[in-house]
């Protein structure tokens, strides 16, 4: 489908012989990153919204019609103001976590499949890959939380810390039913083997259900969004790990996070509800289903947020340990017994 | 240029290695903990991406997802939580300094001597395999057929370490206070709240008075 960049990839083969591959990947990477970050701003926008919605407000709507403005009045606002460096922090890694949140969640998207073939890394383990790269997004809420020498800080650290490493057996393991029914770990593979005649039927949404709601919520512990948002429960602890950032670095943290739920939207949509997919047969494939299945998800983000409590930190582990990792460990093994059986149809 | 793309994995297994080198004596030299194992991070990545070299993506991977992603995050919330005493720490350095450089050497000797020799390491040249190889599958086939007494023996030595570990530190306290969660869910409204029905209006004799003054 990408026939019509043909002379355009010669051209530029001839023109800068080996060091064309490097240039045109990074073009690549450009053309990913930059609709990612632009999907991060108008999703802040979005989400207080849809939030004002909820609560029969009207939201922000003086920058721009309708507040179209607003995540760009924004973000001019914290690339103008002080980056404060609290005494008797440790500098390097003060500046390093907020670069170690982002970098992880920007990374992962080497192997998100967008259209048949429209992947930048064809990885055969891009499975392990994408679960690695979100678990590595750890390290920036932990350096933050002990690098700014704040007990606010470091309680918000730990307490991340100890909610991502649970949940993260959770979403393996839904993520394991994932690889035994697809059996491929290339994301590209799991979509098209979604494939089928009756379209919606053929997702892994249905023999995985309960998978998929696994595998959602856990997503959302993850990011550290509410009812989640343990990290940063400002009416506990003030604003958790970034309580001493300002300004830019600050705004890393948001971009991370909301970069990251963009990311679990898209791995869902990739997983369970079959990509780029149409759900009935009479209309064609396209990466338009793909969004709209990933808008959807993200309005289940932000409902969570409006509808929600935020969890006791009790009922926060025990929801991972004693219902989420029991239900996945026995569901592999009703996958893996059902697979076996005639009544196997997916 | 010419000197760069043929010799590029070369160059980046140099530049890996030197890494993974520079991590690992920084994890010894470090003098804050945490930083120490900020580095053994760093070299967990770098030698992950030598074993992506290897064609080995699922190792790397895995080391990446198990090692960095879980174990390190384990050992940096043990490592800040400590009350750690730098002075006390460095006292015996010099002390147990032969002692480790023996031991080191050792292992040095032991490495070079198994990867060094052909009867024992084979064939040292790597092996090319196709686009459509996967790491994955070849390794779960051969630790599902033929290695796999070795390998359940390996899990199950695993869960015994798990069950002790959990033996050691886990203590009944007498007076501890506990949630029956099945309890809290299972109440109803009946249960806790117990609705009547009561005139609006009462004239209670006090109040009449009260109100009227």
């Amino acid at each position: 489908m990408m026939e019509f960049l043909q002379p355009l990839l010669d051209a530029g083969q001839q023109l800068l012989g080996p060091a064309w591959l490097p240039v045109w990947t990074l073009v690549k990477i450009m053309l990913i990153i930059a609709p990612v970050m632009g999907g991060v701003a108008y999703l802040t926008l979005a989400e207080r919204k849809v939030i004002g919605f909820m609560q029969i407000r009207i939201g922000p709507n003086r920058v721009g019609y309708f507040g179209l403005l607003q995540p760009i009045a924004d973000g001019v606002k914290l690339l103008f103001k002080e980056i404060i460096i609290p005494a008797g922090s440790s500098k390097f890694l003060f500046v390093l976590a907020p670069i170690m949140a982002l970098a992880p969640s920007l990374a992962a998207w080497a192997v998100v499949p967008f259209n048949d073939g429209v992947v930048l890394a064809d990885l055969n383990a891009g499975l392990l890959y994408i679960l690695a790269m979100t678990s590595l997004g750890v390290y920036g809420v932990i350096i933050a939380g002990w690098a700014s020498n704040s007990k606010y800080a470091f309680l918000g650290a730990v307490r991340s810390a100890a909610q991502i490493v649970s949940y993260e057996i959770a979403m393996g393991f839904a993520l394991v039913c994932v690889l035994m029914v697809s059996q491929s770990m290339n994301l590209g593979d799991i979509v098209l083997g979604q494939q089928g005649g009756l379209g919606i039927l053929n997702w892994y949404l249905f023999p995985l259900f309960p998978m998929f709601l696994v595998y959602l919520i856990s997503g959302v512990a993850e990011t550290n969004r509410a009812p989640f948002d343990m990290a940063e429960g400002e009416s506990e602890i003030v604003a958790g790990f970034h309580v001493e950032y300002s300004g830019m670095a600050f705004a890393l943290f948001f971009l991370a996070e909301y970069a990251n739920m963009i990311l679990i939207a898209f791995l869902t949509s990739v997983m369970f509800l079959g990509g780029w997919l149409s759900p009935v047969p009479f209309l064609p494939d396209s990466f338009i289903w793909l969004l709209a299945k990933v808008s959807f998800i993200l309005l289940l983000f932000l409902w969570f947020r409006a509808t929600f409590p935020r969890y006791r930190y009790d009922q926060l582990m025990r929801l991972g340990w004693k219902v989420f990792i029991p239900l996945t460990i026995i569901w592999v093994v009703v996958i893996a017994i059902w697979m076996q059986t005639a009544l196997w149809v997916w | 240029m010419d000197f760069i793309t043929d010799n590029f994995e070369t160059i980046v297994f140099y530049s890996f290695a030197a890494l993974v080198l520079f991590a690992a004596v920084r994890v010894i030299t470090a003098r804050n903990p945490v930083h120490a194992v900020l580095f053994l991070v760093m070299a967990f990545i770098s030698s992950s991406g030598i074993w992506l070299l290897l064609e080995a993506e699922f190792l790397a991977i895995t080391l990446v997802l198990v090692y960095v992603g879980a174990v390190m995050v384990l050992f940096l919330f043990v490592v800040m939580m400590l009350d750690i005493n730098l002075v006390r720490l460095r006292e015996g350095f010099w002390r147990w300094l032969p002692f480790g450089a023996a031991l080191a050497g050792l292992m040095a000797f032991e490495m070079i001597w198994v990867l060094g020799s052909k009867e024992t390491a084979g064939e040292l040249a790597g092996i090319r395999h196709m686009p459509d190889y996967s790491n994955t599958k070849e390794l779960g086939r051969l630790i599902y057929t033929d290695y796999v007494y070795p390998f359940e023996i390996a899990a199950v030595i695993l869960l015994v370490a798990m069950v002790a570990a959990i033996a050691l530190t886990l203590r009944r306290r007498k007076d501890a206070k506990s949630q029956a969660v099945s309890e809290q869910v299972s109440v109803r409204k009946a249960d806790r709240l117990r609705i009547i029905s009561m005139q609006s209006e009462k004239h209670i004799a006090g109040h009449a008075t009260e109100s009227k003054e």
